[in-house]
């Protein structure tokens, strides 16, 4: 069966394909999610070093993972939609920013949650936590400079250039500031000595998943608003409006 | 390349903002044309103009000059042609040579100080040549501005709004000069909301509606 | 009719920077005053204790610069884009990377050097040693030159916006870490009796990467912000 996947480039067709889409990301996330707060909170055994206080990891992880992925993912959008001209991938890039600067700031919430009963600290600079942050400041930068450019064909290219630049100086960033941790802290508390437990390594893939599927979902919906806005004086999308609103 | 190059612009569609401005916009001009373009305020007159010299990416269709698209080879394309916007790309700070021979330098043609003077002598800056831009009135900073076509040697002379803050002097001195560069092959696209006319040319009209 | 080479071109724009620059000074000083000042400010907020200062001085004596060179980052081309330069500069037939190059080394020059040149004074203030202060010159030295390309970058993209100035220090900063880290980085080395050269080497090595790829991507983010 041959799809002609360049119909779908075209952001008419894709928000339509992409309300279809969405349920199918929404209610296994929601199941998932469920699935894995159960077993992360209740089957998933005490931890001798850490009692109660790690069953934060099972938000924690999955948030920082996904944070480092969708800008990633963020960046690769934005350079084809500036090589290519591809309105709709300049529009997906903008969609997952916010997920992406959301789940880097979920994962510093919680990572401080986890650092006060641990370290005795709200904050602790250590490496990932501070890179983290500067993911962060990478995220509202980007989505600073869509928000103040007011043509938006310039707001897409200007802000995939900077996703770009940020993509490339991400690993840079990363090694400074482990460097730079190393060099003012001995040690700090690091997970991969210590041996999962199988439950919470099946919480931790379970919550993974259903953050996944979450930010597919999130983005999904947020790239139709989007597709809306940007195409409101177009005919298809009065005609849209004019069907809604014999509906309501 | 041909000897007389011709600016060709094919089903041109521009937009500003998601607002399309004009579409297929298709007119050529060849050595020793001269076209107004006009419309109200807000219908494109300097998006068209700026989509000409490659700043804009059109949305649609090309402007090709000598038979190949103005983005595929700007060296040539831009050796050939000088643009006057509506600011005037002078410095307060410099004198009147200094800008004429630094503004031309960055578009990178090198200019000796004598054809400088010659030229701003020309536009009626004469004594005026080594006196800070920031002293001299508007019309005498258009005038400093204008002085750079006779520098070049660009055959496509792209004009906004060139008479801008001139007085009658200079609008005479700025359709002899116009007639002049037409003469010798030269080409002109020009706005402006004045009365421009030159002598034993007839000029084209371009209506953006 | 003569065409300029490129290196022609190169000088020729960093010539006209600074006569511009020459001719309008406390633009300059602005930034070197805002640079001491914030250095100043530092003893005042956290006591006059020797040992700290000389402890901090490397750190503070850093980001108080990447401050004063994300004052100066705004002005990089937006005087020439409010008086239509940039438009006749994006028209020559040359190279606009080679251009823009031009525009970061009569920046730094105007911004950077300042700043190295005053570091000495300031670390003074601070009672570092000397071998502290030549580390720290020497890393500013390379490092300054670094702010100034990645700033371009962000100067580029937000050309002409309104609040361009903060927006280009939140786009900027971020990116600029790595040089606060390896330039403080040097100094404590040395005061640790440490070799600084891993440090050096590696601001180094940020320089160059840079410089092959910064006045490039500055230059099409120009093309962006003029469409």
């Amino acid at each position: 069966m041959a799809i002609n996947w360049f119909k779908y480039s075209a952001p008419s067709t894709f928000y339509g394909l992409a309300g279809k889409l969405i349920p199918f990301f929404v209610w296994p996330a929601v199941v998932l999610f469920g699935i894995g707060f159960y077993i992360g909170f209740f089957v998933a055994p005490t931890d001798a070093v850490q009692s109660e206080a790690y069953r934060i990891i099972f938000i924690h992880v999955p948030a920082s993972i996904l944070s480092m992925f969708i800008y990633l993912i963020m960046a690769g959008y934005a350079a084809l939609g500036l090589i290519f001209k591809t309105r709709l991938s300049a529009m997906m890039a903008s969609a997952l920013a916010p997920t992406g600067a959301l789940f880097a700031f979920i994962s510093l919430w919680t990572g401080a949650l986890w650092g006060k009963p641990m370290w005795g600290a709200w904050w602790v600079w250590d490496a990932r936590l501070t890179s983290e942050l500067i993911l962060l400041f990478l995220y509202l930068g980007f989505i600073a400079l869509q928000a103040s450019i007011e043509d938006p064909r310039r707001a897409d290219r200007a802000s995939a250039l900077l996703a770009i630049v940020g993509s490339v100086n991400v690993p840079i960033i990363y090694y400074s500031v482990q460097w730079w941790n190393t060099l003012h802290q001995g040690s700090t508390i690091k997970f991969s000595g210590t041996s999962m437990h199988i439950a919470m390594q099946q919480s931790m893939f379970i919550m993974l998943v259903a953050c996944w599927l979450y930010a597919i979902a999130i983005a999904l919906s947020r790239v139709r608003s989007i597709i809306l806005e940007r195409e409101s004086n177009t005919q298809w999308v009065r005609e849209l409006v004019e069907l809604k609103g014999e509906r309501v | 390349m041909p000897s007389n190059p011709i600016l060709e612009v094919s089903d041109l569609a521009c937009e500003r903002g998601e607002q399309r401005l004009f579409e297929d916009l298709s007119f050529a001009i060849s050595s020793g044309e001269l076209i107004r373009v006009q419309g109200e305020n807000g219908k494109g007159k300097t998006t068209l103009l700026r989509t000409l010299c490659g700043f804009v990416q059109p949305v649609q269709g090309s402007v090709r000059w000598a038979g190949r698209d103005i983005h595929e080879w700007d060296d040539l394309f831009h050796s050939q042609m000088c643009y006057l916007g509506h600011a005037n790309a002078i410095k307060d700070e410099l004198s009147a040579l200094e800008n004429l021979q630094i503004g031309a330098g960055l578009t990178g043609v090198e200019v000796a100080e004598t054809v400088a003077l010659e030229a701003l002598r020309r536009m009626g800056l004469r004594r005026r040549e080594h006196l800070p831009v920031r002293v001299l009135s508007q019309g005498q900073r258009r005038r400093v501005a204008l002085s750079r076509l006779l520098v070049g040697e660009a055959k496509l002379w792209i004009l906004d709004e060139p008479l801008t803050a001139l007085d009658v002097g200079a609008v005479e001195l700025m359709q002899e000069l116009i007639g002049e560069h037409l003469s010798k092959g030269g080409m002109a696209i020009f706005t402006t909301h004045q009365l421009l006319q030159v002598a034993g040319v007839e000029i084209r009209h371009l209506v953006l509606a | 009719m003569n065409r300029l080479s490129l290196i022609d071109l190169l000088w020729l724009v960093i010539r006209r920077d600074m006569l511009l620059a020459m001719r309008r000074r406390a633009d300059v000083l602005t930034t070197l005053i805002f640079f001491v000042m914030v250095a100043s400010l530092f003893p005042l907020g956290v006591g006059p204790e020797a040992d700290m200062l000389r402890k901090m001085a490397g750190g503070v004596l850093w980001v108080a610069a990447l401050l004063a060179s994300m004052l100066s980052l705004p002005r990089m081309f937006s005087a020439d884009h409010v008086d239509g330069t940039l438009e006749q500069i994006m028209l020559a037939p040359q190279s606009l990377t080679v251009m823009v190059l031009g525009k970061i080394v009569a920046h730094w020059m105007l911004s950077g050097l300042p700043l190295v040149l005053i570091a000495p004074v300031l670390g003074l203030q601070f009672d570092m040693s000397a071998a502290a202060i030549w580390t720290l010159m020497l890393a500013l030295l390379l490092g300054t030159p670094v702010l100034s390309m990645i700033g371009a970058v962000g100067a580029a993209l937000t050309l002409g916006l309104r609040g361009g100035g903060v927006l280009v220090s939140l786009l900027v900063l971020p990116l600029t870490i790595p040089v606060l880290i390896f330039g403080t980085g040097a100094v404590e080395a040395v005061n640790s009796g440490l070799d600084a050269v891993s440090n050096l080497a590696l601001l180094g090595a940020f320089l160059l990467f840079a410089l092959v790829f910064s006045p490039f991507v500055a230059a099409q983010a120009l093309r962006i912000s003029m469409e």
